[in-house]
């Protein structure tokens, strides 16, 4: 118990890191995420076409290798980026698709009627989706967008074997100098991960059940 | 996407024409940053000292394929891969299954420790684990993937099932205990078979994400296909060929990957009139038909899974 008080500072320093990662990753998985989301959704069938394959493909590569691609094979086809800027464009690339799909499953959600009404009306695409049928699946997509965004906070952990100084790393560092205390140190690493995840379960699970009553 | 054709109007000569020369520029646009990717990558390039070294392309970075050894390594490889994957899903659909009938059990001494063990295991990254049986029990590295792989992914299995059986109509465990079944007999019996088969698709969605976490050993020294290819072959045959070596390690995971949620897909296509009957009967069949009719909400949750 006393490693962890006597290395908190390092724990400290590798939490703050592992939240930026989540912060900026999230934000800009979110931008790639609703920019799929719309082309999956849009009139145009190329669009449509590429936002599949797109989702498909990342979908399915191990968030290690989109890892090792940025931070090993892009340096050896002369990208140069500091490791923390591979670190974002892996994280928000990866999790853009889950995004996506979490958007998409949302406007799917939306009673078929409220486009109906809303074409009836004489509204356009652009107004159809942006007016009616967003606002009612943006209620609907916070529960998924939440939990994809936990998954993002466990997933930053990779982070740290690609040289992000993040908690997993700075865990990883603590050990190596202290064998003596690993089961102490990693369980400390762990906390600092459930501090961030536990609570955004709870806040997940609620809102699911507040918008699952008034659907 | 059945269900987005009403969110415009069935398109005109006008509004055709349009759709058609933007699905044009689009496919011009997207053919042409594919080229342009090809085309960096298969231009030579200068090195800071001087050296032109050859586009990634070129022969001399892919003649090593030509070699059977090369390609049995990989095969082996790919085969730990598949050795983690498989002891992974057995043993997490093991402790899924286990898990979950202890948290919807009706003793809270068994209840409550079972939901703390669930959200303490669930809410941790799979590196983290990993790293602490490696390092803690010294299993080596392939028990140390396993092991982790099965704790993480069991919790999650387990909480699908559990929604899974919370979200079956209250008369089936009725039935079951006026039967004369006890509440055990029920849940195995009654409950849990129809949760299992609704859940199905999210379970097998949830074994793709075992798959792609499995490559996390190369983290902590298994040598499983992308370890094997880029550190071990590269190390032994040259740098140059780090590119070519971890194209062939990424199509070989897409292949896999692409088969295994094709298969999800195909199964919740399968099990979704089923389950569909089912929400209907519930609360949750009304509000109308969701927007994309060919797509029930399992097969939605399934694709959302990371």
């Amino acid at each position: 118990m006393q490693v962890i008080f006597d290395n908190l500072p390092t724990f400290w320093g590798g939490f703050l890191m592992t939240l930026q990662l989540t912060v900026v990753g999230g934000f800009f998985a979110t931008v790639i995420g609703s920019i799929i989301a719309v082309f999956r959704i849009s009139p145009v069938a190329s669009l449509r076409g590429f936002a599949t394959v797109y989702t498909e493909i990342v979908r399915c590569t191990p968030l290690t290798l989109v890892f090792f691609f940025c931070a090993v094979v892009l340096p050896i086809l002369g990208v140069d980026f500091p490791y923390l800027t591979f670190a974002f464009i892996a994280l928000s690339v990866y999790t853009s698709p889950f995004v996506a799909e979490a958007l998409r499953s949302g406007i799917n959600g939306v009673a078929i009627g409220q486009a109906e009404a809303a074409r009836s009306l004489g509204l356009g695409f652009g107004q159809t989706v942006g007016l009616v049928v967003f606002p009612q699946a943006i209620r609907m997509t916070i529960p998924p967008l939440i939990n994809v965004f936990i998954a993002l906070t466990k997933n930053t952990s990779i982070a740290g074997a690609f040289f992000v100084p993040e908690l997993f790393a700075a865990g990883r560092a603590l050990v190596n100098q202290n064998g003596n205390a690993v089961i102490a140190l990693l369980l400390g690493v762990a906390f600092f991960y459930l501090v961030i995840t536990v609570p955004l379960g709870q806040i997940a699970a609620h809102l699911e059940r507040k918008v699952a009553v008034t659907r | 996407m059945s269900g987005s054709a009403i969110l415009f109007d069935a398109p005109g000569p006008k509004a055709r024409r349009l759709s058609r020369i933007l699905s044009v520029v689009g496919i011009v646009l997207i053919a042409a940053g594919l080229a342009w990717v090809v085309m960096t990558l298969a231009a030579p390039r200068q090195t800071s000292g001087g050296l032109e070294l050859p586009g990634m392309f070129d022969e001399s970075r892919w003649d090593i394929f030509a070699e059977p050894i090369v390609w049995r390594s990989i095969g082996e490889a790919t085969v730990r891969t598949l050795q983690a994957f498989a002891f992974g899903a057995v043993g997490a659909l093991i402790l899924g299954v286990v898990l979950s009938i202890l948290r919807t059990a009706a003793n809270t001494w068994v209840r409550i420790p079972a939901t703390v063990l669930i959200e303490f295991f669930r809410g941790m990254p799979v590196l983290l684990m990993m790293l602490f049986i490696l390092l803690v029990f010294s299993t080596g590295a392939l028990w140390a993937v396993v092991a982790a792989l099965v704790v993480y992914n069991g919790t999650l299995i387990a909480e699908a099932l559990r929604a899974g059986i919370e979200s079956l109509p209250k008369g089936q465990r009725e039935a079951g205990l006026s039967l004369g079944l006890t509440p055990l007999r029920t849940r195995l019996l009654i409950e849990f078979p129809q949760a299992f088969r609704q859940m199905l698709p999210i379970i097998v969605a949830q074994l793709v994400v075992l798959l792609k976490d499995s490559s996390l050993g190369y983290i902590v020294g298994y040598p499983e296909l992308l370890r094997t290819t880029t550190n071990y072959l590269a190390n032994f045959y040259g740098n140059r060929y780090m590119f070519s070596l971890f194209f062939v390690a990424l199509a070989i995971y897409l292949t896999i990957n692409l088969l295994l949620s094709w298969f999800a897909r195909w199964l919740s296509r399968r099990t979704g009139s089923g389950s569909r009957r089912l929400g209907a009967a519930g609360p949750a069949g009304a509000g109308g038909a969701p927007l994309g009719a060919g797509e029930d909400t399992a097969s939605a949750a399934a694709s959302s899974n990371l």
